[in-house]
């Protein structure tokens, strides 16, 4: 009956339908309903943006389309998916039998997930893998699947795709991972592409490239696609229409031009606040605390003022590094000789001044990473010398080493991860306090884990809690709170907020900022995101394959980017303004590796000045003269 | 958020189920044992033999039967838990204690400490038990102690083995690093970091061993190398009844009971202290 009425509604209309789907999930404590009541439809060749934070239900609602939550612990208590198959009527894919469904998923309705490897089984070749789809869909023999297959690599622009079918997932690297996924997803011609936050695990270089990719399959084979993310600057780029989801259900749809320019909801406005912006500080030497929209129950709040950050004291610098060099062993032969090194960091010069934020910014491999373990002496270093108040780091006794722990603090990407699960979060706070002896008596060490815990925003009644009783903002408070019971000069940032929510990005940046200037504090920020690296930092400094090729005021760098790697930086950053000009500039190319062989020594980059404390490394192509 | 609470409630009152039965079951056995000296001054000794073989719930003077040589199965099977939850228990938290520390070190701190211990570890998990235990009782000579001493010696591996993957997850994991980035020492991390998230498998494989050790002294009792075979132990009335099990199945079933309800017992008490010790399974107050 439905299905009668279902097919003469859909004939020449959307692709998809979902009315008031409802999604629930049975937990220890009963029922969560975790979508409610979500309508939309998807039309042939249309990209539809379906835009959330964590909880937000967009991934279930996702999964619940190709009926996954059946696998997930999920149930669909209500409403309907109505579906346009080729070459058949549509059918409501809540009540589709199990046989109908195995046959849509794969063949007419195609998903790409987060994470690559994780999505692609490890003992099977490439074109084995992408062969089994084709196989079981297309009725093809091994060896037309396997001709299939090498086109379908082409198509997603992996060059050698005639040896790449006979390589093994683990010998690729994350991009190339993820556009053998796309073709995977590719392989049977889908009418429907499900993509759940495909780029958020990629570098900004390869998710343009990947971005790029999804686009152009798009417009030749006139799939449509539903593309999940929390990212506002993917959805400018990708999204013809956008569905916002908050707390399980849908708060606005609009086409993409309507939602950026006038949202009408409010958490719709307060997400687009969130949102960190290439080029909003154009102009500004200084960077600008500036105040957040937040949901405060169903209200959005103003939070924070507008502040310019002048923290920075340019007479003495806290932290010199000079040549620093840090590299691993990697392969050996069988008597133990090293055959293979891992170029972490190569000769990198870098000062930090009291009160100055200097940003590292760099993709996967670049060694920024690396540089503020060395500072933290997690990592040894191999040569080059780190001054920290004028003392050289490699003199320093035993004691003092111990001391630099306590003046120089560690904020982790994953605040979940950093915190030990067994010890209440008043413990872990306290901890410093106690290696360190910087407070004897047990109530005044409570009293100042209370008054931590309300400099950043939190409950003194909060230190009784478990780790897992937070929320991802909360924790990564708590470790803020954390590094700074031991009274710090130096702070470094590793990712501290990539992991989070824009709206509480927002947040822990502005919460960062304040505590620079109100304990003149300095601040490592080490990220691969320019937009938030624009809004905190004083110095940037790009690294590529674990040299700095640029270094400079943030101004400048932003304004008059000298490298030929900052400008391909910069320009991948995806903008959250559907106005401008879509992909103009075209990425290629992969991260090279920095393992290298012994004797194979990388070549140390030379500096020139170009502005007051901006320096460039001079390009190959520019010692020629090309450039 | 009143679901939730009800919910949670429930939850924590299972937990107290968990508690209360592994007290009453492992409680009782060794209250029992504790007290057989006064129960049954005579040790289970007596014997009868003009009441063998007496079975169950017949005789108000042997409530649990007899056995061929007419003595009181009861008084045996209480006499016999001193044994039994001696070696037991002794014999677990020895190897427990030494196999814990051993894995900690070996996989904390790597290299050459762990190539020695590990090796050593694998040599000795290669020698079959029988072989190990004869060479050690022919060598010390037969006794209660010495076959804690045996047990102690033959399984501390399996815990340092346990323990060591663990710690090898565990050494690389985020909150450690931060932790040693705070400056904590290598001791504190030890024993406040990765001690207390180690504690599941080894409460587990603990609750396995009590029982397993109880029969393994019967098996070393039988072949000459445990305790005199004339004190009762709960694994040697099980091998001495195996011949009469088709016609007098209580000599053995009764000491297998109690094995079994000291095992389930310490099996919800190692639940419950799992449960208890890892805070993310409960809400705080």
């Amino acid at each position: 009956m439905s299905d009668i009425t279902a097919s003469s509604k859909l004939l020449n209309g959307p692709l998809l339908s979902v009315r008031s789907l409802s999604v629930e999930f049975g937990t220890e404590r009963g029922p969560f309903r975790a979508v409610k009541d979500v309508s939309f439809d998807v039309s042939p060749g249309r990209t539809l943006a379906v835009v959330g934070e964590s909880g937000s239900g967009k991934s279930v609602t996702s999964l619940a389309i190709m009926r996954l939550t059946d696998y997930t612990g999920g149930r669909i208590v209500g409403g309907e998916v109505l579906f346009q198959p080729s070459g058949g009527e549509a059918l409501d894919l809540t009540k589709a039998s199990d046989d109908k469904l195995r046959d849509i998923r794969g063949n007419d309705i195609a998903m790409i997930f987060q994470e690559p490897m994780t999505s692609l089984n490890p003992v099977f070749t490439i074109g084995n893998q992408i062969a089994e789809t084709l196989i079981l869909h297309e009725s093809l023999n091994p060896r037309e699947a396997r001709l299939r297959a090498k086109e379908l690599l082409q198509k997603v622009r992996l060059p050698d795709a005639d040896r790449l079918l006979d390589r093994y997932p683990h010998q690729l690297s994350g991009g190339m991972r993820q556009r053998v996924m796309i073709a995977m997803a590719l392989a049977c011609n889908p009418k429907l592409l499900i993509a759940d936050e495909p780029t958020t695990a990629l570098d900004v270089t390869i998710q343009a490239q990947i971005l790029n990719i999804i686009r152009d399959l798009q417009q030749e084979m006139g799939t449509a696609v539903i593309f999940i993310t929390h990212d506002m600057g993917v959805v400018a780029e990708m999204a013809d229409d956008v569905v916002v989801m908050w707390k399980g259900e849908k708060v606005e749809q609009a086409p993409v031009r309507d939602i950026f320019t006038a949202p009408q909801h409010p958490y719709t406005r307060a997400l687009l606040s969130a949102v960190p912006r290439l080029g909003s500080l154009k102009g500004e030497p200084l960077p600008k605390r500036t105040p957040v929209i937040v949901m405060d129950g169903g209200a959005p709040k103003l939070v924070g003022d507008t502040h310019v950050q002048n923290t920075a004291d340019y007479a003495k610098p806290i932290l010199q590094v000079e040549k620093l060099t840090t590299r691993f062993d990697v392969g050996k032969t069988f008597f133990g000789r090293v055959t293979h090194r891992v170029h972490a960091v190569e000769e990198v010069n870098f000062d930090l001044y009291p009160g100055e934020t200097l940003a590292l910014v760099g993709e996967s491999g670049s060694g920024k990473s690396t540089i503020g373990r060395t500072l933290q002496q997690l990592v040894e270093p191999t040569s080059g010398t780190v001054r920290f108040n004028g003392r050289d780091m490699a003199s320093m006794s035993q004691g003092e080493r111990r001391r630099l722990r306590q003046e120089i603090q560690y904020i982790f990407q994953d605040p979940f991860a950093s915190l030990d699960p067994r010890h209440t979060v008043g413990y872990s706070i306290a901890e410093p306090i106690i290696v360190h002896g910087l407070i004897k008596d047990r109530k005044a060490i409570e009293k100042r884990v209370h008054e931590l815990l309300v400099q950043v925003g939190l409950q003194p009644q909060h230190a009784k809690r478990y780790p897992h009783e937070f929320s991802g903002g909360q924790r990564q408070r708590v470790c803020i709170a954390r590094a700074l019971a031991s009274d710090p000069k130096l702070v470094i940032a590793d990712e501290s907020v990539s992991a989070l929510d824009v709206s509480i990005q927002a947040q822990i940046v502005n919460l960062l900022m304040e505590l620079q200037e109100k304990r003149g504090l300095s601040y490592l920020f080490i990220t691969h995101d320019m937009a938030v690296v624009e809004k905190i930092s004083h110095r940037v400094a790009v690294m590529y394959l674990g040299q700095i090729v640029e270094i400079g005021p943030r101004q400048a760098i932003f304004e008059n980017p000298q490298h030929s790697y900052t400008r391909k930086l910069l320009s991948a950053v995806p903008i959250a303004d559907p106005e401008r000009e879509r992909a103009k500039t075209r990425i290629e190319g992969e991260i090279p590796s920095p393992v290298r062989a012994v004797g194979q020594e990388p070549a140390i980059h030379r500096m020139r000045e170009v502005g007051p404390g901006h320096w460039v490394a001079i390009e190959a192509d520019a010692l020629r003269g090309v450039a | 958020m009143a679901a939730a609470q009800a919910a949670s409630s429930s939850r924590s009152r299972f937990r107290s189920l968990e508690l209360v039965l592994g007290i009453l079951f492992a409680g009782g056995i060794s209250l029992a044992v504790l007290l057989s000296p006064i129960l049954f001054p005579d040790g289970g000794e007596g014997m009868d033999l003009m009441s063998r073989l007496i079975p169950p719930f017949q005789d108000f003077k042997h409530i649990l039967g007899t056995d061929p040589l007419g003595r009181d199965v009861l008084a045996r099977v209480v006499v016999g838990g001193r044994i039994s939850l001696v070696v037991g228990i002794l014999s677990v938290l020895g190897a427990v204690l030494i196999g814990t520390f051993v894995g900690l070190i070996a996989g904390y701190y790597r290299g050459i400490p762990e190539m020695l211990l590990m090796r050593f570890v694998d040599i000795q998990l290669a020698l079959p038990f029988i072989l190990v235990a004869i060479m050690f009782l022919a060598i010390l000579g037969a006794g209660i102690d010495k076959v804690i001493l045996v047990m102690i010696a033959t399984q501390w591996v399996q815990y340092a083995r346990i323990v060591r993957g663990s710690v090898l997850a565990l050494r690389e994991r985020e909150f450690i690093l931060s932790a040693r980035a705070i400056g904590v020492g290598n001791g504190r991390i030890i024993f406040t970091h990765i001690l207390p998230n180690v504690l599941g498998p080894i409460v587990i494989l603990m609750t396995l061993n009590v029982a397993n050790n109880i029969l393994l002294e019967s098996s070393l009792t039988f072949l000459g190398l445990g305790v005199d075979p004339l004190i009762p132990s709960w694994g040697g009335m099980l091998a001495d009844g195996r011949t009469y099990l088709q016609t007098a199945w209580w000599v053995s079933v009764f000491p297998g009971l109690a094995i079994m309800f000291t095992v389930l017992g310490l099996n919800l008490l190692g639940d419950w202290l799992r449960d208890y010790l890892d805070p993310t399974g409960q809400t705080s107050k």
